[in-house]
């Protein structure tokens, strides 16, 4: 899970990495009430900030200086409701503008390809970073760290050390970076980076913005959900995600539904290859019901699929592995059952596809069970083809 | 010979009074593996039913080890447990430990790999999040079904489980000598490159298949290392083309994040080492049988 800036920032606090004071508005009233707040305090001059989970914010016009309550009211106006990469922006953060000396880049994330940890510093952060790590790569460094050694004061200063941070920050930037790396273990992050750590004028290292990524595998020890988004989430993926199912929404006609990852993301390729042909149908969801495929997770899973308006047929992908395909079959036909008693007509035609483990049981029960919107077709790529067919021509017909 | 897992191997299964460990266990036994003990610190001393066979309980890998030869462990403990359960696999030197357990936080993953390294990896690691090892008609170690294909000389390494199944069915005339299940987690244990090492060293694997997906970049470190060591031919697939990026499609590992981690890039490193990509699963399959 990505975390907004204000999310990090909250984080960062709880773990005495410095951050600039700051309130979050949903409107521009609220910013005008915080930005009257700071200035009673003292501290006229705010900063107003897009708060959207996707990098170049600064240069789409997503973060701006108030000078007092009545300027961050319009700023913040401007800013709500804009759309950045695709991201409209609900929240903004209101934070007191520091004067920045300079502007340093620092994080820790999980070095995939090495199987460990990594810590990436260099003086010359802020908003040219990535700039900067592809033309002149030398001057980021990018230190191991170890997941059982991690990093203690004498780490921490190596890392700043290596970043070539000046004498006058190292000190408050390796406490920060100490206290950085307690934060990313103890809330089991992939990702915290610190850009721009800022050098201010009276001589404080501050997160000026921070970027967290959660490990979602980590909900067992962890109270990630409180920072569950709501506002940008799709209705469907969160209805999905109250049934604990594994679904994405994308955009297209072919609802999928499959049993486990690889073989649902290959059904997505397939389908989009097959929807070529059909004017350019394309896979409308990501499902992956697991091992298991039982009938009421074959009922959420249809009863999810159908809701999205522009499924325009469904394409049922199981490989009877452990469980086999007489088991699925029955799911499928207990699960339309289940839909109908419900209420929830199902009106849509589901093509289906079963191999693997006793096959031909689970064909016979379907074909048995001759239920209308029904249809087998034998091998992946057929069935493919199949259901982009039918999602094509319910698309020309409606 | 096979890769890993052969005839001799003697397999125990860490978390084995599980209702995982029980099921997937006798499944196991039924294939004809090897299934010595288990562990279980409660119920040491006890014997368990797997479906007609009686097996004994140990408290430790350790004393498993010592009382039955095991030189393989399954895990199938809850997430929760698992890194203990690996740490403890390391500490009690068992050659092959087989991480069946999914939902794994990756700062536990990367911990116990740091330890098995530390000792100079003495221990294999598959998985975790992986549907483990099958050398058809010798051993079977984890959740693959075994009634799927048959013995032959086809090498499988992938990240997916079920396209994994797909591509045995789909080959099972032929046969397979091993099929590793790697596991689709952002740090895993044994790699693509490993596999393919051992692939193109095993007598008895004439052809290599290799499955990937989105995320990371091991599809390419594998193509190079293809370039450079690999002799036998190499037929590839690759998922997730049509994923979109920021999004984790099932896997934890499966995610595109900025330019990296495509389909498109892997695919390309693959076919400039010489490997033969596939569309579609059926399309990877038909290539294969080109070669037979």
């Amino acid at each position: 899970m990505d975390l907004f800036e204000f999310q990090a920032k909250e984080l960062f606090a709880e773990y005495g990495v410095p951050v600039q004071r700051g309130k979050v508005a949903r409107t521009a009233g609220e910013a005008r009430e915080i930005a009257a707040e700071f200035a009673a305090e003292g501290h006229p001059l705010v900063v107003v900030k897009a708060q959207v989970k996707t990098g170049g914010r600064g240069k789409a016009g997503g973060v701006k200086l108030a000078q007092g309550p009545d300027e961050a009211y319009d700023k913040a106006s401007q800013i709500l409701g804009m759309d950045i990469k695709g991201h409209t922006v609900y929240t903004v953060l209101i934070a007191e503008a520091v004067d920045i000396a300079a502007e340093y880049y620092l994080s820790f994330l999980l070095d995939r390809a090495n199987r460990t940890f990594l810590a990436i510093c260099t003086v010359q952060g802020g908003m040219e970073i990535e700039e900067v790590a592809h033309s002149s790569p030398e001057a980021v460094a990018r230190i191991p760290v170890s997941a059982i050694a991690g990093v203690d004061s004498a780490k921490a200063a190596e890392i700043i050390a290596a970043g070539r941070i000046p004498a006058e920050a190292a000190a408050g930037a390796a406490l920060l970076a100490e206290r950085l790396w307690t934060m990313f273990v103890d809330e089991d992050a992939t990702l915290v980076e610190v850009n721009p750590m800022a050098l201010t004028d009276d001589g404080q290292v501050l997160a000026v913005d921070g970027k967290v990524t959660l490990d979602d595998n980590a909900s067992f020890r962890q109270q990630h959900a409180r920072f569950d988004d709501i506002s940008n989430t799709d209705p469907i993926e969160a209805r999905a995600r109250e049934k604990h199912l594994n679904y994405v929404k994308l955009e297209g006609e072919v609802g999928i539904i499959g049993n486990g990852a690889g073989l649902v993301m290959s059904t997505l390729d397939v389908v989009a290859y097959a929807g070529q042909e059909f004017g350019g149908i394309k896979p409308a969801n990501f499902l992956d019901i697991g091992g298991g495929a039982s009938a009421e997770v074959m009922a959420n899973g249809l009863e999810i699929v159908l809701s999205d308006p522009s499924v325009r047929s469904v394409f049922v992908n199981v490989f009877g592995g452990i469980t086999s395909c007489d088991a699925v079959a029955n799911g499928i036909v207990s699960a339309i059952g289940m839909l109908e008693a419900r209420g929830d007509h199902v009106d849509r035609p589901i093509v289906v596809r079963l191999d693997g483990n006793n096959a031909a049981e689970g064909r016979q029960i379907l074909q048995d069970a001759a239920i209308g919107v029904v249809e087998q077709v034998a091998t992946m790529d057929g069935a493919a083809r199949r259901s982009a067919e039918l999602a094509g021509t319910a698309s020309k017909g409606a | 010979m096979a890769i890993f897992l052969t005839g001799q191997s003697r397999v125990m299964i860490q978390g084995i009074t599980g209702s995982e460990g029980r099921r997937h266990g006798a499944r196991m036994l039924a294939a004809g593996t090897k299934i010595v003990g288990g562990t279980n610190p409660r119920k040491a001393g006890q014997r368990i039913d797997l479906n007609g066979a009686d097996v004994p309980v140990f408290g430790t890998v350790a004393d498993t080890m010592a009382a039955t030869g095991a030189d393989v462990s399954v895990i199938f403990v809850p997430a929760e447990r698992t890194k203990d359960a690996v740490i403890e696999a390391i500490e009690a030197q068992i050659p092959l430990c087989i991480v069946i357990t999914e939902g794994i936080p990756v700062h536990d993953t990367a911990e116990f790999w740091a330890r098995a390294s530390a000792v100079g990896n003495r221990t294999r690691i598959i998985g975790p999040n992986c549907p483990g090892v099958a050398s058809p008609g010798k051993s079977n170690a984890g959740i693959i079904p075994a009634d799927i294909t048959t013995e032959g000389r086809i090498g499988l390494v992938s990240k997916s489980g079920t396209l994994t199944y797909q591509m045995m069915y789909e080959l099972r005339d032929i046969g397979f000598s091993t099929a590793v299940g790697i596991g689709g987690d952002p740090v895993i244990g044994t790699t693509h490159i490993d596999c393919l090492q051992a692939f193109q060293e095993d007598p008895e694997t004439d052809v290599i298949v290799m499955i990937g997906e989105i995320g990371g970049d091991a599809e390419e470190r594998a193509g190079a290392f293809i370039e450079q060591y690999v002799t036998k031919p190499v037929v590839g697939y690759v998922a997730g083309f049509t994923a979109p990026e920021g999004k984790t499609m099932g896997h934890a590992g499966a995610i595109i994040s900025g330019s990296s981690g495509t389909a498109q890039a892997k695919k390309e490193a693959l076919e400039k080492a010489g490997v033969r990509v596939g569309k579609t699963p059926s399309e990877t399959a038909g290539l294969v049988r080109t070669l037979f």
